[in-house]
């Protein structure tokens, strides 16, 4: 895992004590919103992100920064330069 | 036999155009709101209208509105969700003892759990200080909650007052609204509260649906988990004809307000006044800063359950402290908490008034309820007075 530190982020999201599949639901949306080259930092305390977040920008071509830990919850940092995934829902 | 409904804070007959709201959801578009196709879709297009709807009710923005089942789940939801959220910060909750059982049990599972709760005193009339509220507070307090107004005694609570020094004090303020949201006119920005809890059925919507106004930007722990529902804070499908309906009654509400709450005032004057008349009779809590439509009493000599049995013999049906309260048998701990005596606080009954409750219904129970009272004091032991003064029998009500 890539560790980065102060990095200024474009867009902040907050999902502390939400569980899976919010961190992808919420990154899909807010890298929707995003131009491209602009910075994606998501807050989470789920420890599933580790793997899935990386895992899907890896899919869609946007770049993993890395993450920052702080006591209670993870900071990951994404750059859009790729797609987001089609809008699906999911149940 | 006329039949008079006085208890609308147990819950409010269903509007019938709530329900004409709510039909085709049972029927026709019965579609799960996550569903991708057209039945899906438009099940999610009715909650989030009805979710503007309940924002458009206290000046929130809808995505500050999270459903739930009941203004219980909301209170549990709020008091759990942000104690165990902000623990880390500090492990102490202040809430008074005006409070619903939702949220005193609430606080009583997170004193087992590691947290200490402090239960603020209230006045003669159910009043919090908010002096008291300020001096409660220590260094690890991260929520004081505060009821809005008491069902049982209808006393409003200085709310704004109360949340400015939460405010100050960097601490999160819940207040439970389920009595006064859609009753009397609430804004979010002017009571400064950072969560309400409010139900549907308090104001002429279905039971099954509540709501919880959650302030934009705080973190809180889920109360249900499992699914993507309402942004993934409260998992399950939802209840989508409940929630249209409360969305409904909430417009309803807003627009109807102003000539509810003078229609249900009159009438409660009228009924405080006549009442006030019967000998050995007290009203609870304040006068002036009441709900609209709630008139208390305690009556000595008897018992809140015999009344409401010979009341309702007669068609008319009223309430002996809150719902919950009145199964268990036992003193309203608020009505304790308010320092009136065990022996009067039996003799507890709540009349609350609706839109639809007449003038006619008001005097059919100014005639019936004296006979009564005087029916059952002849009948009761202590018809003549509680006992021997100093031994523990005498009433002594706070003036």
């Amino acid at each position: 895992m890539k560790f980065v530190e102060d990095l200024k982020a474009d867009v902040t999201s907050d999902i502390v004590y939400m569980m899976c599949p919010m961190h992808l639901l919420k990154l899909e949306e807010n890298m929707r919103e995003l131009d491209d080259g602009q910075i994606l930092e998501i807050m989470t305390d789920y420890d599933g992100a580790l793997e899935d977040i990386p895992g899907w920008c890896a899919k869609t071509g946007n770049e993993f920064l890395g993450i920052k830990e702080t006591e209670d919850f993870y900071k990951f940092y994404i750059r859009k330069s790729g797609s987001t995934r089609p809008e699906k829902v999911r149940k | 036999m006329r039949k008079c409904y006085f208890d609308h804070v147990a819950t409010n007959p269903l509007d019938s155009r709530v329900l004409d709201e709510m039909m085709p959801y049972f029927k026709e578009e019965f579609g799960n709101p996550l569903s991708m196709y057209e039945l899906g879709s438009k099940a999610k297009e009715a909650i989030d209208n009805a979710r503007g709807q309940v924002a458009s009710l206290i000046g929130s923005k809808a995505s500050e509105i999270v459903f739930t089942a009941s203004g219980a789940e909301a209170n549990n939801f709020a008091l759990r969700g942000i104690a165990l959220a902000r623990q880390n910060e500090g492990k102490h909750l202040i809430v008074s003892r005006m409070e619903h059982h939702s949220i005193l049990n609430a606080a009583r599972f997170l004193e087992k759990s590691g947290f200490a709760v402090t239960y603020l005193p209230v006045d003669k009339h159910g009043f919090v200080d908010p002096d008291t509220v300020k001096k409660s507070i220590t260094k690890d307090t991260t929520l004081i909650s505060v009821t809005h107004a008491s069902s049982e005694v209808g006393t409003i609570e200085p709310i704004k007052e109360i949340a400015a020094i939460a405010r100050e004090k960097k601490i999160i303020f819940h207040t439970d609204a389920v009595a006064t949201a859609g009753n009397i006119p609430i804004n979010i920005k002017e009571l400064g509260v950072d969560l309400l809890s409010m139900a549907g059925h308090q104001f002429y919507g279905p039971k099954g649906a509540g709501a919880l106004y959650i302030r934009e930007g705080l973190r809180i722990v889920p109360l249900i988990y499992g699914g993507i529902q309402e942004n993934g804070r409260r998992a399950g499908t939802e209840n989508v004809p409940a929630i249209v309906g409360m969305g409904r009654a909430a417009e309803l509400a807003r627009e109807e307000m102003g000539s509810r709450a003078e229609h249900v005032r009159r009438l409660r004057d009228k009924l405080i006044n006549g009442i006030s008349n019967v000998e050995k009779i007290h009203l609870t809590g304040h006068l002036q800063y009441r709900l609209p439509g709630h008139a208390s009493f305690c009556v000595e000599f008897i018992e809140g359950e015999a009344m409401l049995l010979l009341l309702a013999a007669k068609g008319v049906y009223a309430a002996s402290g809150s719902a919950c309260s009145s199964k268990a048998l036992k003193s309203s701990p608020v009505l304790l908490a308010m320092g009136i005596p065990s022996s009067l606080a039996q003799g507890s009954i709540v009349f609350s008034l609706g839109k639809d409750n007449s003038e006619e219904d008001t005097e059919y129970l100014l005639a019936e309820f004296p006979q009564v009272i005087k029916r059952l004091r002849e009948i009761s032991p202590y018809g003549k007075g509680w006992g021997i003064k100093g031994e523990g029998g005498e009433c002594i009500v706070q003036k």
